[in-house]
């Protein structure tokens, strides 16, 4: 499979684990639209740094061509699978955790009575 | 000076990044081991990936601008880092936005998170109060 197919498959993916899977909906949530507008300034940053100074090189055969800041414009798919992945888990791990908390929390006294 | 590019790159988001922590205080390298369980999965998804496209030569590294040091499977050891790095760095800005803006990111608020200064739980408007009946 090319990069770009990959790519492609990627941000579906990540798009069913976010609203099926976890349903944490992150890409419905201003809060992520607006971490990621901050992320996306810093990926070109580096990413541009990385494929400008041919850190990273690719094989012409595997992309579709199209470069932004001298990174192919799959690198922007991978690094939003990458962005949503990792927050998707962040805000599950994170509910799971503070639900867990607040239900211990509110069953203080049972608890208490019992040790 | 030039093999070590890569790493200055990863280091300078780090760099970047912890004011959000220590001066904003957003509280994610606190919560170290929610930090590593929410990392873990695009962890080994991405490397996977890097793995594949890496055996099917999609991409490569220079050995110019990097350590030089391999794992099995020719990753760079830069770019196994890359994948720690940089979804550390988006979890603090999420938190960060979430810690200015006090939009909802879909998870209700840690409980400690409400346990602060007085001071801090005025910045949080709101935020203090839904864990007032405590």
């Amino acid at each position: 499979m090319s990069y770009s197919t990959l790519a492609v498959i990627a941000v579906v993916g990540v798009l069913v684990v976010d609203l099926a899977v976890y349903r944490t909906r992150m890409v419905m949530r201003r809060a992520f639209w607006a971490a990621y507008a901050i992320i996306i300034v810093f990926q070109l940053l580096m990413n541009g740094v990385l494929t400008g100074l041919d850190v990273v090189t690719y094989d012409p055969d595997t992309v579709w061509g199209l470069r932004i800041a001298y990174a192919p414009v799959e690198d922007l798919l991978f690094g939003f699978a990458l962005v949503t992945l990792t927050l998707a888990s962040w805000a599950a791990v994170n509910r799971r955790a503070n639900t867990a908390r607040r239900r211990g929390l509110d069953t203080d006294t049972r608890r208490s009575s019992t040790r | 000076m030039g093999n070590l590019t890569y790493l200055a790159l990863l280091a300078g988001c780090l760099i970047v990044t912890a004011p959000l922590e220590l001066v904003l205080r957003v509280r994610v390298y606190a919560r170290w081991r929610r930090l590593l369980l929410a990392v873990l999965p695009e962890f080994v998804v991405f490397v996977a990936w890097v793995l594949y496209a890496i055996a099917q030569g999609h991409w490569d590294y220079s050995g110019e601008r990097t350590l030089g040091l391999r794992f099995p499977g020719g990753i760079p050891v830069e770019e196994v880092l890359f994948f720690l790095v940089v979804p550390v760095c988006a979890v603090l800005a999420l938190e960060a936005v979430r810690k200015v803006t006090g939009w909802d990111a879909g998870y209700p608020a840690a409980p400690d998170e409400s346990l602060g200064s007085s001071a801090d739980r005025g910045a949080e408007s709101g935020r203090g109060t839904e864990e007032a009946d405590r």
